[in-house]
């Protein structure tokens, strides 16, 4: 009786799962399409692009798009600037929201509500409406068009996330631990550093990820920022120039264009769960 | 806030409190509250650009000004027709996906995810730029593949060239882009279910279409509504893919809010700032009434829970 009623199951499970199994590859096909035409369209010459743009085999694996890229059109000096602006964001990032995360989890003291107030009541606000004001002031403290003042306005403004997960974490840290430190004459600082840091692993894992993504694809801010020193220009900026140039050189901008992603796929490769759950952390917020 | 016991401690060490607490809130002063001051303040003056001299106070002039640029209110149309095109698509498609992704028969996950995130991960720039060349009306494939498929008049539109199908095929790319995002807030919140409950529903012998309306879907409702929020924000701040994608053309047909920001700040030979400021101002009062909404849904449907 038993049995047979779940053979019935299974079978009459068996083509849902189909169904939605050939649904799901259907949409990833759609999904990875581009990237694949973009690989492939990077190996070609621009004249087999504009001829055969459909094939999706090149005829043979052309490296010189890559080199053209990387040389010609300086990706070599945005990748060297995004790996820089990017590492140095994140490193400001976890020292400011570790360090502000950690009192506010730990302590009651005067003037915390009005501090969490404010955070929560900006933490929605647009680049579009502090844009201007942000590179005025950069401006007036002669921070405009040099990296540091671009790596200032991205580990600066909102962080408010990330201030939050390290509070939230925090207040969840047993107490003791710190009054165990205290009673060893460990002074304020050093139990941060030795006791509550090395806790916080997956916390700082997850800020690590999501602020890389955010500074490594941020548009906005390094576009302003770099109008009067192409120096400085960061890899979406350079992607914008060099598609928008006097050459036409798409198999050089597919190129580019992988090239500019790699690092944040690789990363992801190896530190997916932590990309989940800090997009996932926005729902529980 | 849980209130612990040892937060009641003899000596609160202020002086290390604000020292800790200092580079979050210098940059926060910086880099988010004088900048929201300072564009209020700049909307209501005559500044053209950063280096103008004699600004003047004009009171709401700005304000005025924009509601009757044609410019400004193309824009606003502009970002609310794409608000109305992506946020369905992308809340309900993302939903469906994430059934299918959460079910247990379903194989592959991992698979699927990532193939989903990829665009998640990709900068804007890169995908505009990569589109521009897909959608190429003379070497793109799209175009190639109407053409095999017998569309021949498709096969010779712009898609992004043309004013009609400009906006529509950008909110094609965007949705395509951010899809990965809601597909992972969805299978979070599906996962905050309890498995007991699927168990129980099980047994009392509802079948997949009930157990989703009388248990998931009640559960699922606050989440539903921080998910839309997040999609809505998401996307009234398009300006990345538009940006690199279209530059707000052919003829304004793609400027959303942002973009006209940028437009008149930046991207001009005679720029105007106060005006920009202005706009930025409407924009970002726009964007907290709905954040704000959101808390207020959010606040009734945890309260109408608990009291049911």
């Amino acid at each position: 009786m038993t049995t047979a009623s779940t053979t019935r199951k299974k079978r009459s499970i068996r083509p849902g799962v189909w169904i939605s199994f050939v649904v799901l590859m259907a949409l990833a096909l759609l999904w990875v399409y581009p990237f694949v035409w973009m690989i492939s369209a990077s190996f070609k010459t621009n004249i087999e692009l504009l001829n055969k743009g459909l094939n999706l085999i090149p005829e043979s694996l052309n490296f010189d798009a890559y080199r053209r890229a990387w040389v010609d059109a300086h990706f070599d000096t945005y990748f060297m600037n995004s790996v820089i602006t990017t590492g140095a964001t994140i490193i400001l990032v976890v020292i400011r929201c570790s360090l502000a995360g950690y009192v506010l989890g730990m302590y009651n003291f005067r003037g915390k509500t009005l501090i969490l107030t404010v955070l929560l009541v900006t933490f929605f606000v647009p680049t579009g409406t502090t844009l201007i004001p942000t590179v005025a002031l950069s401006r007036d403290l002669g921070l405009l068009n040099t990296q540091a003042g671009l790596i200032l306005a991205l580990a600066g403004g909102g962080q408010v996330a990330s201030t939050l997960l390290y509070k939230g974490f925090f207040e969840q840290t047993p107490h003791e631990l710190m009054e165990a430190g205290e009673i060893d004459g460990a002074s304020f600082v050093r139990i941060f550093v030795s006791i509550m840091l090395p806790l916080t692993g997956p916390i700082t894992a997850t800020t690590v990820v999501m602020t890389f993504m955010g500074a490594w694809n941020n548009f906005m801010l390094p576009l302003v920022f770099t109008f009067s020193n192409t120096a400085l220009r960061t890899l979406p900026v350079g992607m914008m120039v060099f598609s928008k140039g006097d050459t036409v050189d798409y198999a050089g901008q597919c190129a580019a264009a992988l090239l500019s992603i790699a690092p944040i796929v690789l990363v992801y490769v190896f530190c997916q769960k932590y990309f989940v759950s800090g997009i996932a952390g926005a729902i529980k917020a | 806030m849980t209130k612990q016991p040892s937060l009641r401690r003899s000596k609160t060490p202020y002086g290390w409190i604000y020292l800790f607490l200092a580079p979050t809130l210098i940059l926060f002063t910086l880099y988010t509250l004088y900048p929201i001051g300072a564009t209020v303040w700049y909307s209501l003056t005559s500044m053209r650009s950063f280096t103008s001299k004699n600004v003047q106070f004009v009171g709401l002039a700005n304000y005025i000004a924009l509601f009757k640029d044609k410019q400004f209110l193309n824009s606003l149309s502009v970002t609310g027709r794409f608000l109305l095109m992506v946020v369905p698509a992308r809340f309900f498609l993302s939903l469906v996906m994430a059934l299918l992704l959460n079910w247990k028969m379903c194989k592959w996950k991992t698979f699927f995810r990532t193939m989903f995130f990829l665009p998640v991960l990709t900068t804007s720039a890169v995908i505009g730029v990569v589109f521009i060349m897909l959608l190429d009306p003379t070497m793109g494939p799209v175009n190639a593949i109407f053409a095999m498929l017998g569309l021949q008049d498709l096969s010779k539109v712009s898609l992004l060239g043309t004013s009609a199908t400009a906006l529509g095929t950008a909110g094609v790319i965007w949705v395509w882009k951010w899809l990965g995002n809601s597909l992972i807030y969805w299978i979070a919140s599906l996962q905050s279910v309890p498995e007991e409950l699927y168990e129980a529903a099980k047994i009392d012998g509802a079948n997949a279409w009930q157990t989703f309306k009388s248990i998931v879907t009640p559960l699922l409702l606050p989440f539903a509504v921080i998910i839309l929020v997040l999609t809505v924000s998401d996307a009234i701040r398009v300006f990345n893919l538009m940006l690199t994608l279209t530059n707000g053309g052919p003829f304004y047909a793609t400027e959303t809010v942002e973009v006209f920001i940028y437009r008149h700040a930046f991207q001009s030979t005679s720029p105007r700032m106060a005006y920009a400021s202005a706009a930025a101002t409407i924009f970002g009062v726009f964007f907290m009434i709905i954040v704000l909404l959101q808390r207020g849904i959010t606040a009734a449907l945890r309260k109408g829970g608990k009291t049911a």
